[in-house]
């Protein structure tokens, strides 16, 4: 039985309902809220049109704009890219040895070869591009294929001992197991780590050296680069400087690889990542051993 | 209970107040000529400080006060404050906070009556309106009258000056935060930043709003400041009173003549209440709404000077000497209740701050380096044994001129460095680079040690190559194989 009357204290009206002489007020919710309640309801159905939504069987709806994040983000970096374009077409037209002598350039590529180095190298070189035993720290000054920007964008571009590209970085080294006698072994070693002031030197471990290491390593261990004999008269060693680091490196030597990021990498992020490892403290002058550059005659006949 | 009959036109109780709005009336006296003064004082800082130009040589801008965001430099007349002395602002803010607890202390609410921005522009506003409507009674005939065309042709006319008002008070506050000349013209020809635009819409948009329509409401309701006040006056203030003691009861001038002894000196003319800007009732004693405007004082004392009574019916004193007078004692020259210990204490701290800050200005230096040793890797082995660390070194200087400055390492036996501008041949214990005037350089700085190097302290150090030859020093460490 609807009892309605209206409530004295506050002036509202009951909804005539009574429990126990409890009764209840009737303030219904206001217009203007109710009101926008009904227009984003209205809103919500506009929305699943306009923008994916629905779940269906194999895929979802695709919504009028055809908007997806998806392509968003795709969008979005192609603006990047097309931002970066003209810095790109520079940087692609321009020699790498020549890159140091434009510090503009030069400081775009050592930002852009750091981004790269942190996705495609540090996995190897460690992201301090310090390395590790076994792999090379890039950031000292003893370089095994040359510290140049043009020697390290050839390290890059070919790789290291990767078969199917002929410009690879290639040597081997032979390994000595059973070659050498217990004590004449012994002698080796000794005269390798001699060759960086670690110990005594003997006749018999200098003859077995130039017998059988001078061709590669030279005869003060000075290496060489051309083959990618390491120095050996440093205080850095690539395996270990142990003596039975040193004994298993000439018994089964280890030599490692580097992929060639040439079709991996387009040629500017590999002359990017040639600039950064250059920059990072050890990278060596370029030396000009061609022939002289042509020089263009600006004066028209 | 059988259907009861419904009790109808019982009034609700209502917690919301409609706003009655005020219509006040014109006043002149001190008061209100004091009032005018510092109007014209403060809207003259306003609006001139952005043109002022102050000579800074020819590397740094020639705006007498910029914020320059851009550039992360606030400059003010002879000083530069770099994002890094960032202190100097908020020690200003902590001085301004004192100040107005100083001020509040020493003389009431001064700053809501006198000083506060929204003070101001609301009086512009109600000038404005007094300007086009007429004054209190034109405006209250106006605001009860139907909306024929030529209410509305005049609320338009008005609402548009109110309009041009606040889009000046926008726009003059852009002009502190780049060149005022430059900007404005960009302004008007569309071509200044989209965040210029959009500061002068919000602030037209609040000018607008709080000044035009808000007005007394912002102080009543809105604003904090009157709420910490009221925490800090005591009976020892500076406030506006109303003499209760000599006013009360109230009577007219005939009921006066006619019973000299029943009646008070208030005869209840309401001009205090029509002259006041916030709309309030002086004699109900001190309220919130109450910003110490003071011209009641002025419209109260002309009163008494037209039915020849004394002034000062309403008039600024303490609540102490309020008392003192209503027991009959002769009322305490003004300037004693200024000198009360509260308000001492607080000038001490405000002026040793600012003295502390003006110490620590005269005493900066404008020559700083700051370094950052590379963690990965901590050090680096060469080839020939010795160890290398590298440092990311910021150089500032803070001078309005290019300089030399060099850098060396002291405290590293044997310790050497070159930099990615100075190539590895040329390694040395110091190295010179030239810093471009008001800037910072960053270097790479490579510190090769001779093989058997151990892990320790040791410091950069940079020395201004001019005639003041300013230095900083900057502790790092050396790290080695082996640790310390």
């Amino acid at each position: 039985m609807a009892n309605k009357r209206i409530d004295q204290p506050t002036g509202t009206e009951t909804v005539g309902h009574e429990w126990d002489g409890i009764e209840e007020l009737n303030t219904p919710l206001p217009r203007w809220w109710l009101w926008l309640f009904y227009i984003t309801i209205v809103w919500a159905a506009v929305y699943t049109v306009l923008y994916p939504a629905w779940p269906m069987i194999s895929k979802g709806t695709e919504g009028y704009f055809g908007w997806t994040s998806r392509g968003q983000l795709a969008q979005e970096i192609d603006a990047v890219e097309a931002s970066r374009a003209e810095f790109r077409t520079q940087l692609a037209n321009l020699p790498v040895e020549q890159l140091q002598a434009n510090p503009g350039l030069m400081g775009q590529a050592v930002a852009g070869g750091s981004a790269a180095f942190k996705v495609n190298c540090v996995q190897c070189h460690g992201s301090g591009a310090a390395g590790s035993p076994g792999f090379p720290n890039l950031a000292d000054d003893d370089w095994l294929w040359g510290g140049d920007i043009k020697a390290i964008e050839t390290t890059l571009t070919h790789g290291i001992r990767q078969p199917g590209d002929g410009a690879t970085r290639l040597s081997a080294m032979p390994p000595f197991a059973g070659a050498f006698s217990p004590a004449q072994m012994n002698a080796l070693v000794d005269h390798v780590l001699s060759l960086s002031g670690n110990g005594q030197s003997s006749a018999v471990g200098a003859q077995l050296y130039a017998d059988n290491c001078v061709a590669c390593h030279g005869a003060a261990g000075e290496g060489d680069r051309m083959q990618g004999a390491p120095r050996l008269n440093d205080a850095i060693t690539l395996y270990g400087n142990s003596r039975d680091a040193i004994a298993r490196q000439i018994q089964q030597p280890r030599m490692g690889v580097m992929p060639s990021w040439q079709g991996r990498l387009d040629p500017v992020t590999i002359k990017m990542l040639a600039a950064y490892v250059h920059s990072l403290g050890g990278g060596e002058d370029f030396v000009e051993a061609g022939p002289e550059p042509v020089t263009q005659a600006d004066e028209q006949p | 209970m059988n259907s009861p009959e419904p009790i109808r036109g019982a009034a609700p109780e209502s917690l919301y107040e409609a706003r009655k709005t005020v219509h006040n009336k014109r006043i002149d006296g001190p008061f209100r000529r004091f009032k005018w003064l510092v109007m014209l004082v403060t809207l003259t800082i306003y609006y001139v400080t952005p043109w002022l130009r102050w000579d800074r040589g020819p590397y740094a801008p020639d705006q007498a006060v910029l914020v320059d965001l851009a550039n992360r430099r606030f400059y003010m007349f002879g000083i530069e404050i770099w994002p890094h002395e960032f202190y100097f602002v908020a020690g200003l803010l902590i001085m301004a906070g004192i100040g107005l607890f100083l001020v509040t202390s020493a003389v009431g609410r001064a700053w809501c009556g006198y000083a506060c921005p929204q003070t101001v522009w609301t009086d512009v506003f109600q000038h404005i309106d007094r300007f086009v409507d007429g004054d209190r009674n034109a405006r209250v005939r106006l605001d009860n009258a139907p909306w024929t065309v030529g209410k509305i042709a005049r609320r338009l006319f008005k609402w548009s000056i109110y309009l041009l008002i606040s889009m000046a008070t926008g726009g003059a506050w852009i002009l502190y935060f780049a060149d005022a000349p430059t900007l404005l013209r960009d302004f008007v020809a569309g071509e200044a930043a989209p965040v210029a635009y959009g500061t002068v819409l919000i602030l037209t948009f609040t000018t607008f709003a709080l000044g035009g329509f808000m007005r007394e409401q912002v102080c009543i309701y809105m604003c904090p400041w009157p709420r910490i006040q009221t925490a800090m006056l005591d009976e020892k203030s500076l406030i506006v009173t109303y003499k209760d003691w000599r006013g009360e009861p109230r009577g007219s001038v005939k009921k006066a003549e006619k019973n000299p002894d029943e009646f008070g000196d208030c005869i209840d003319c309401m001009q205090c209440v029509q002259v006041c800007p916030t709309g309030i009732d002086i004699r109900e004693g001190a309220q919130i709404g109450c910003i110490t405007c003071a011209l009641c004082i002025d419209a109260c004392d002309r009163v008494m000077k037209d039915i020849g009574r004394p002034r000062g019916l309403i008039d600024y004193a303490t609540l102490e000497d309020c008392e003192r007078e209503t027991a009959g004692e002769p009322p305490r020259p003004a300037w004693k209740a200024l000198l009360h210990i509260r308000t001492l204490v607080y000038l001490l701290i405000w002026g040793s701050i600012g003295l502390g800050l003006l110490f620590a200005l005269g005493n900066r230096a404008h020559t700083d380096i700051s370094v950052t040793p590379d963690r990965n890797p901590p050090f680096m082995l060469m080839s020939d044994g010795s160890v290398r660390n590298a440092y990311t070194i910021k150089l500032r200087n803070m001078q309005a001129r290019p300089r030399e400055m060099e850098v060396s390492v002291e405290g590293l036996p044997e310790g050497k460095f070159w930099t990615d501008k100075i190539g590895l041949e040329q390694a040395d214990q110091a190295q010179r680079v030239r810093v471009d005037a008001d800037a910072t350089l960053a270097i790479r700085a490579y510190v090769i040690v001779p093989s058997g190097a151990k892990s320790q302290d040791f410091i950069f150090k940079v020395t201004a190559l001019d005639e003041q030859g300013e230095t900083d020093t900057s502790e790092t460490l050396f790290n080695a194989p082996g640790g310390m």
